[in-house]
This record gives structure tokens, C-alpha cells and sequence, in this order.
């Protein structure tokens, strides 16, 4: 599958306590309402600006923190594409995969904010089209893969009414 | 080759031995979710219709961090929770029972067992020497409903503490220093295995907060071999029977071995926004606190309450610092009711409030204002964690909270302690 759109670039440690603060705790129960919030506190204007299709790019260790799965989930809901970092905390990485966004680890010093990114998920690639670097990425755990092309945990689990991930 | 504590437990649960990294389908014991987790995780299941609990005395649906609930969105929410409580016959543990780690120590987790829990710090479970971890609120549910789950079995990081305490150093300051040094994603997807004479020697209550704060430093779980003052904690909690012991084999495979000289330690600091980013109470020196917490589930037992109580007992508060304190649990709160630390702390001038995570993830109970200071016990001071994306959080023991809260700034606990708070530390 080939993703397009726009790179929104955050720093290091990027945590769930910024993408889903604790302030709005009410507003779990109501995703389309919290995604309107997302990333409020590292960023004001995204979650106003950001189109669909873009991604977001993080530093070292995005998703530290809470296990809060309504993180990525409203990632998701805000239209966004993939994550991309260079590296993830566990937990958020794994609510990634089961609520179906696609989290990729590569080497993001080599995008800047606003760059246009192309990510082929079956090459493992992603193009930068504004420098023209191409940057790879490793495959995901194959668990993860079945778990993710399954449309998500959910979806998984309902298809096979058990894990079925070997 | 022998394993370490996470191979064996996962092994178990698998029906094979499993190594790190391999992914192994497990059973699992133990499940937990809060108010925050737990109301998404109930409508996955609805939404595939899979609305049941495999073990449902052994499922546990906390109200602990929005307790009680300051809004109605929230009490919607904790209905949600109650009602399906009542239809799968798991347990509830509502308002006022306490912060739902502390409670699946006390009540629940047995050494060996595996807890998964929709809370990152799930993790303090590793106390007991059961293999528990946080996960989302999807993994939960299917945990909760199959009875099951899917692992990849970590690496471990052996965690090598010798040496005594100096008076005044605590266990907290021990984890701090540890995470300040390996880096808030210095041991990612990694189990940490604490061992040693100190670790040996330590009470149960120490354990818990080392366990805890694994998930600070990126890992996937914290644990420690289960002895005799596991069994000790056990039976204070009528549970003896659920007493096992088990400890890593001596050629078990580590993918590093860090050593600690407890003696060398001095109180540390977390700084704002990252748990990583310590210092010596030295370099804190001074900076003036608006509020104070003391609680959470790594630092809000009894033994914290005591260490607390002893500092600040016959002194005032100072008048510009306030003053919060949430007993980790009920039998906490009662303990400390029982031995009179409760009162002392209310003459001090602390607002002491209903056991559960108080102002911890920043609901309710002391929401800081724009550029206000808050020095607590907790666990996380990122940037929010209390509400206020202007707020500023420090982390530190019960003891330097302590002498804090006399002072109104921040400084060094160890001038302060006094011999009954030194033994306490050893003794248990
Ligand atoms: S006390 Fe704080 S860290 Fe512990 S479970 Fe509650 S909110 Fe989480």
C-alpha cells in the first residue's frame, strides 16, 4: 500500500500524557471529541491543520507513558496515516498495530516539518520528496503483521475467534 | 541454559520453554483495568460481541483515578463499568477501595502468576515475582474475555544492588538514579530483574515502588525472586497459601548486568518534563514548591505515610506549600489510622483524600496553575501529567516531600531523618 501526504515533525519523548492529556479524561468515552484535541499539548495548531493522509513524525521513544490505547486511536481518527519515529515506547507501539495505524521506525532526522513523504508499507520504504532520500524501514514482527492486515486486534480475533498469529 | 525470571514464568504459561525473543501464546491469571482503560476495553468486547470474563475472580475492574468522579462523562463511565461487572461476575473494586496496583498486590497477583492490565504500571505486580505488564485497552479485553494473550519474551536487564542505604536514601531515590542513568527508553520492549543483598533485604513495600517504575525506563516488566519476605507480605494479607518461590537459574542468559552501590547513592530528583531527567536533591536545592503529593501506587503505602509522618511530626507546615495525601489504599488508610500518622499529618495541615491516584493523572484533587511547582512521590512528571500543560512536576521519596513541605523549598532529607525512620527500612 502506498501512503502520501505531509510530514507533521515532533521531538523526542513525545507521550501520551501529550497526545491524550489527563485534562480531558471526560472525553474518553466520546474519541471523535479527544481527536479534535490530539497532540494539543506538543502542538496547538495540529490537530487543527493536519490533513488527511499526513503523517506524524516523532524522535526517540514516541508513545512513552500511560497505556492509554485512545493515543493512537485518536491518532487515527485525525486521518493520519503512519507514525513515524525512530524508536517507540512498547505499549503505544503495540495499541498501534491493534487499533490499525501503522507505526514505522526509521531514521526521522532525515525529515523536516512539512516535507511531502510517499511510504510504500510492502517495501519497507519511505521516500522523501522534497530531499529525494529514501529511507528504510524494518518489517514489523510477523504477530504484528497478521494482527495489522487483519484490520486491527479486534477485527483479528473476530475473524478467527482466537489469536492466530504463528 | 537457565532462565531468567521472565522465561520461567512465560514458560509456564506457554506449555514449552520459550527464550527471549520468541513469541509465546500464554495464559494468563490475573487481568486488571481502570477508569480510564476499562470503559473502551468493555466496548471492544460488545462490539464483537465477546461481553464475558474467562476468570472472572481473578478479572478486576478498577474505579481508582477518577474516584469519585468529578464529572458526569465520568460517572457514565463508571456505570458502563459497574453494569458490566454485574453481567460477566468479575470484581469491582469502586471508589474509596484505592489505586488499583496496590490492591492486586494485597489481594490478587500470587508469584508466578501473569497479570496483564490496561495501566502502564502494571508492572509493580513484578514485586511478587509475577510477570505483569501493561497493555492497551484492545489486548486487555481479548485477555479478559479468552483468558489469553501473546507475549514476545523479553530480554532482561539484571539489576545487580549492593551495599545498605545511607539515612535518608530510599529505594525511590534507587529507581530514580537507575532511570536517570539508563534513560526513560534505556531498557524499551526489556524485563529488568532486580537482585542483590539490598534487594534481598528490602520490605515489600520498597519492592513494590522499585517494580513500579520499570515501565519509566521502557521496560516491559520489573521483577524480583520471591522469598521469605514475599511470604511475609502474603500472610500479613491472610494469603500465605498463595506463597511460591522462585528465583532466576544462576546460568540464566542476560543481555546486560548493571551493579548499584546502595551505599554510594544520594537522594535524587526527577526534573520536569521527563523522569529521566535527574539530579542530586544538591542541585534541587531551593526551588520554592506550591504543592506537595504524597501517594500513587509508588509511593503511597504505609511505610511512605510513616516516613513522612516521622519527618514532619511536631513541625508546621510551611504556609505556602500545600499539602495532598492519597493512602494508596484502604487498608493503607486504615493501617495508618490505626498508628495515628493520619492524624499527625492533618495537624501538619495535609488535605488527606479518599485512597485511589488523587491528582496523579491530572482528573481532579489538585490541579496545578499556571507555572506553579509540584514536588510528589509520583511516578511521571511529563509535561500535563497534572492537568496543566504549564505546571511544573518534580519527583522525588516520601522524605524529601517531607522536608518540603516543613521548608516550603527543596532540600536535603538526609539532616532530617531520624534513627526511627532508618530502621524502618530494615526491619520487615
Ligand atoms: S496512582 Fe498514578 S501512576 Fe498509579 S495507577 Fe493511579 S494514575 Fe497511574
Amino acid at each position: 500500500m502506498l501512503l502520501t501526504g505531509k510530514a507533521w515533525k515532533f521531538g523526542d519523548n513525545i507521550s501520551t500524557d501529550l497526545i491524550a492529556p489527563g485534562r480531558l479524561f471526560h472525553l474518553r468515552s466520546n474519541l471523535p471529541e479527544l481527536a479534535k484535541h490530539v497532540l494539543e499539548d506538543a502542538d496547538p495548531e495540529f490537530a487543527k491543520k493536519v490533513q488527511v493522509g499526513d503523517f506524524v513524525v516523532g524522535g526517540n521513544n514516541f508513545g512513552l507513558g500511560s497505556s492509554r490505547e485512545h493515543a493512537p486511536t485518536i491518532i487515527k481518527l485525525a486521518g493520519v496515516s503512519a507514525v513515524l519515529a525512530k524508536s517507540f515506547a512498547r505499549i503505544f507501539y503495540r495499541n498501534a498495530i491493534n487499533v490499525g495505524l501503522p507505526v514505522l521506525i526509521c531514521d526521522t532526522d532525515k525529515i523536516k516539518n512539512g516535507d511531502e513523504l510517499e511510504v510504500d508499507l510492502e517495501k519497507g520504504t519511505v521516500v522523501n520528496k522534497i530531499t529525494g532520500d529514501v529511507l528504510k524501514f524494518a518489517p514489523l514482527p510477523k504477530a504484528m503483521i497478521r494482527i495489522l492486515n487483519d484490520g486491527g486486534l479486534l477485527a483479528h480475533i473476530q475473524k478467527y475467534g482466537d489469536f492466530k498469529i504463528d | 541454559m537457565g532462565m531468567t525470571l521472565a522465561e520461567k514464568i512465560i514458560s509456564q504459561h506457554a506449555g514449552k520453554n520459550v527464550k527471549a525473543g520468541e513469541i509465546a501464546l500464554v495464559n494468563v491469571d490475573v487481568c486488571l483495568t481502570q477508569d480510564g482503560t476499562g470503559p473502551l476495553a468493555i466496548r471492544q468486547l460488545q462490539k464483537i460481541d465477546l461481553e464475558k470474563a474467562a476468570n472472572p475472580k481473578s478479572t478486576v475492574l478498577f474505579i481508582d483515578h477518577a474516584a469519585p468522579s468529578p464529572r458526569s462523562e465520568l460517572s457514565n463511565d463508571h456505570i458502563t463499568i459497574r453494569k458490566f461487572a454485574e453481567k460477566t461476575g468479575a470484581c469491582l473494586s469502586d471508589v474509596g477501595e484505592g489505586v488499583c496496583h496496590q490492591i492486586i498486590a494485597e489481594s490478587y497477583l500470587k508469584p508466578g502468576d501473569i497479570l496483564i492490565g490496561a495501566d502502564s504500571h502494571t508492572c509493580t505486580g513484578g514485586a511478587l515475582c509475577a510477570f505483569s505488564t501493561g497493555m492497551g485497552s484492545t489486548d486487555v479485553a481479548i485477555g479478559i474475555a479468552l483468558g489469553k494473550t501473546w507475549l514476545r519474551v523479553p530480554e532482561t536487564f539484571k539489576i545487580e544492588v549492593s551495599g545498605e542505604f545511607k539515612k535518608g536514601v530510599y529505594a525511590k531515590d534507587l529507581i530514580l538514579h537507575l532511570i536517570g542513568k539508563i534513560g526513560a527508553d534505556g531498557a524499551t520492549y526489556k524485563a529488568l530483574e532486580f537482585c542483590g543483598e539490598t534487594i534481598e533485604n528490602m520490605n515489600m513495600s520498597s519492592r513494590l515502588t522499585l517494580a513500579n517504575m520499570a515501565v519509566e525506563a521502557g521496560a516491559k516488566a520489573g521483577l524480583i525472586a520471591s522469598d521469605k519476605t514475599t511470604k511475609k507480605f502474603l500472610k500479613e494479607y491472610g494469603r500465605e497459601k498463595d506463597f511460591k518461590a522462585i528465583k532466576a537459574d544462576n546460568d540464566a542468559e542476560y543481555e546486560k548486568v548493571i551493579k548499584i552501590d546502595a551505599s554510594k547513592l544520594v537522594p535524587i530528583v526527577s526534573f520536569p518534563h521527563t523522569v529521566d531527567n535527574t539530579k542530586t536533591v544538591d542541585q534541587a536545592k531551593g526551588i520554592e514548591v506550591d504543592q506537595i503529593f504524597i501517594g500513587t501506587c509508588t509511593n503511597g503505602r504505609l511505610e511512605d505515610l510513616e516516613i513522612f509522618a516521622n519527618i514532619v511530626k511536631g513541625k508546621r507546615k510551611h504556609s505556602k506549600t500545600r499539602l495532598i495525601v492519597v493512602p494508596a489504599s484502604k487498608r493503607v488508610f486504615l493501617d495508618a489510622l490505626d498508628k495515628g500518622i493520619i492524624k499527625t499529618l492533618v495537624d501538619f495541615g495535609a488535605a488527606v483524600l479518599a485512597p485511589g491516584c488523587g491528582p496523579c493523572v491530572g482528573v481532579h484533587e489538585g490541579i496545578l496553575g499556571d507555572g506553579e511547582i509540584c514536588l510528589s512521590t509520583m511516578n511521571r512528571n511529563f509535561k500535563g501529567r497534572m492537568g496543566n500543560p504549564k505546571g511544573f512536576i518534580y519527583l522525588a521519596s516520601p522524605a524529601t516531600c517531607a522536608v518540603a513541605s516543613v521548608l516550603g523549598e527543596i532540600a536535603d532529607p538526609r539532616r532530617f531523618v531520624n534513627k526511627a525512620n532508618s530502621k524502618s527500612k530494615k526491619t520487615k
